[in-house]
């Protein structure tokens, strides 16, 4: 089926700046659930509030665009009572980080069968680029014209310590890695995390002087790796891409439904 | 416009600037902000003043909203004088912190820039976030224009900190038709409004003459004196705001009417009732009409927490028939906020008036001209015994 037959185009055109790389992502996610024949009617779309989160209204699956940080708990209850459809997330690094940390970390420890889409631009796009707690130090954002002080997240390391079963990283730039990572997640029997580094050239890149979006898809290209390669023993500050854990633990809807299963028995 | 008594300069300037002014006025020792949308400029301005030097106070950015408000309640129990704003969303993520603030008798003052509340997507103006959270225990007082928002934040600050009322007070602006307008608004001098408003003791944490606990209560007796008390100190703050007011026009040379506004009611047979800025639309065409020989008058609401039953017997006493302006929708009971309360506030109290609900300016919708006129016309009509329809839903005409 040719893409665009995922997208509800009356919707259009959409809010997003001239070379943003939200638009990259939603393009290769759309090809993930193509590639898997995940039918329509059983996709369902949860997001919270940000430029990011405005994926939820361009797609033809069901979905729900919620409050600023709260994707994961509505998608939590969705899953609850609809185990049997595939539920993905698409969030901004504040929204699943900065209002929405505790959720994220709790979906990661509960290991039930969502997929969570970070799209990490390093700042809040939509409200005009205050600085997030992925923006890391010395950014400058219209909170901090001084340049921040506060030390990021690295949200590989949070989805592992905090348990996600599934757990990758990629950018924009590598968009076919995109659509292979997404299509793994959705197929992991388990809580996925996808980090994509994607580009917020009218924010972080005007004010970061990043250049357009061209090169900061170039400095993607150039500050990225694949895990554990050998340009990495080299050069220790290039960021992993890859696929950092992917196993199977106890899902939580099995999980209950076995609970239901043993409450009934006794 | 004029310089009057004790203004220190005539600045054309934003709602949102007023507002900030009106809290620089009265020197807040701890302003507690979330510094992003739904937030206004009112945060940029404050933090302007503190960089420049004007401006002696802690500004404390918090993570969320409902932080913000966390942190001013811990400001005002410590004793400081403190300031917060918000709207929208903001208001109801802070809810959590912003119900604790009255049970726990702080002279908390804020502001909040009216707008909706999301779904679908929007933050344009209308009543519906603050109607909301009506019944939390704040005082909610609404203004018209630029020049009331401050005016309206120095005499707040008089009424939370008396010791008979001792309640948060969240002064109300429509988002947008007021906080982006620019008008000329008179600063007061500090000077000027320490004479007015001088700092007074109360009950703080640390405070040397008076124990200050805020504490899990669960024993019924205690809740409902508690929940007494409260009530009590709201009911006195309305006539409060009448001896507020009036020394405020004596330091300032303005004033707004106290809980409300009448405007050309001495021989009003129909009235139009309304709160926010389009009282002052309502104004001219009240004016219009009355050249046409219709005697109508306007009763603006300033203070919607608590109702000013009282005033608005009073007030309402020889008219015929009512207009009623909703900028909310009271979901689950057929018309606007405006309108429930006033049924309960005449009806049963000897004065059933007929009067009908218009609901408009959702979602940044202008009332206009022609919309309030409509509305008289049919006021009018009212009066003289036509049938009329209860619930208008202009908003969507
Ligand atoms: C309770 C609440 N507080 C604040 C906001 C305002 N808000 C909307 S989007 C956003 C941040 C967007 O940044 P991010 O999540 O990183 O996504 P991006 O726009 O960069 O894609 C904020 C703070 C809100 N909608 N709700
Ligand atoms: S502001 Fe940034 S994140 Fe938002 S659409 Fe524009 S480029 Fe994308």
């Amino acid at each position: 089926m040719a893409i665009d037959q995922y997208l509800r185009k009356r919707f259009f055109p959409h809010i997003w700046c001239a070379g943003c790389g939200h638009g990259i992502v939603l393009n290769n996610m759309l090809r993930a659930v193509d590639q898997l024949q995940i039918n329509q009617n059983e996709m369902v779309m949860v997001s919270g509030i940000g430029c990011s989160s405005r994926i939820s209204g361009y797609v033809d699956f069901h979905s729900l665009h919620t409050l600023h940080g709260r994707a994961l708990a509505f998608a939590t209850g969705v899953k609850m009572s609809q185990p049997n459809l595939t539920v993905i997330c698409p969030m901004g690094d504040g929204d699943a980080l900065a209002i929405g940390g505790n959720h994220f970390i709790h979906a990661c420890r509960r290991n039930m069968d969502l997929t969570a889409i970070v799209m990490n631009n390093r700042i809040y796009g939509m409200t005009g680029g205050q600085f997030s707690p992925l923006s890391g130090t010395g950014i400058t954002a219209t909170t901090s014209p001084q340049k921040t002080i506060d030390r990021e997240f690295d949200i590989i390391s949070l989805s592992l310590a905090s348990g996600a079963t599934f757990v990758a990283r990629t950018t924009a730039y590598h968009y076919k890695e995109i659509t292979n990572y997404i299509k793994e997640a959705l197929q992991h029997p388990g809580f996925s995390v996808v980090e994509i580094l994607s580009q917020c050239p009218t924010h972080f890149g005007r004010r970061n002087k990043q250049g357009d979006a061209t090169e900061m898809l170039q400095r993607y290209r150039q500050n990225t790796t694949s895990i554990g390669s050998e340009a990495k023993q080299k050069n220790p500050e290039l960021i992993e891409r890859g696929i950092f854990r992917q196993e199977t633990a106890p899902e939580y809807c099995a999980e209950y439904a076995e609970l239901i299963n043993r409450a009934q028995q006794s | 416009m004029d310089m009057v008594q004790n203004t220190e300069k005539v600045e054309v300037v934003s709602g949102n600037k007023s507002a900030a002014y009106g809290a620089y006025v009265c020197s807040p020792d701890v302003i507690g902000i979330y510094p992003i949308t739904p937030q206004t400029s009112v945060v940029e301005d404050l933090t302007q003043f503190i960089a420049d030097g004007r401006l002696d106070a802690e500004i404390v950015e918090a993570e969320g909203e409902i932080s913000a408000m966390a942190s001013v309640i811990g400001a005002s129990a410590g004793g400081a004088r403190t300031f917060s704003s918000t709207s929208s969303m903001g208001l109801f993520f802070m809810f959590d912190s912003y119900i604790m603030a009255p049970l726990y008798r702080l002279p908390i003052v804020m502001v909040n820039s009216n707008r909706e509340l999301l779904p679908p997507n929007t933050v344009a103006c209308s009543h519906q976030d603050i109607m909301e959270v009506i019944e939390t225990g704040w005082i909610h007082i609404h203004v018209e224009n630029c020049q009331e928002i401050l005016d309206a934040i120095i005499m707040a600050y008089r009424i939370a900190e008396d010791p008979e009322i001792l309640l948060p007070v969240d002064v109300c602006y429509d988002g947008f038709y007021l906080s982006y307008l620019r008008e000329p608004v008179n600063i007061p001098s500090i000077e000027a409004v320490n004479n007015f408003l001088p700092t007074q003791d109360r009950p703080t944490l640390g405070g040397p003459n008076n124990v200050f606990s805020c504490i899990y209560c669960g024993a019924d007796q205690e809740m409902a004196e508690l929940r007494y008390r409260q009530q009590d100190a709201m009911e006195k703050s309305k006539e409060k705001l009448e001896q507020v007011e009036q020394e405020f026009a004596q330091h300032f040379g303005r004033s707004y009417g106290g809980q409300l506004e009448e405007y050309r009611m001495e021989d009003a047979e129909i009235a139009l009732f309304c709160m926010g800025s389009h009282a002052g639309t309502a104004r001219v065409v009240v004016d219009q009409k009355r050249e046409q020989g219709i005697k109508v008058g306007l009763v603006k609401l300033r203070m919607f927490r608590p109702f000013p039953q009282e005033r608005v017997l009073t007030a309402l006493k020889n008219v015929k028939a009512l207009g009623v302006i909703d900028r909310s929708v009271a979901f689950g009971w057929k018309g606007g906020h405006l309108y429930r309360e006033l049924r309960s506030a005449l009806y049963g109290h000897g004065l059933e008036i007929p009067m009908a609900d218009y609901i408009a300016g959702l979602g940044g919708h202008d009332i206009t001209i022609p919309l309030i006129e409509r509305v008289v016309d049919e006021t009018k009509g009212i009066a003289e015994g036509k049938q009329y329809q209860e619930i208008t839903w202009l908003a969507l005409e």
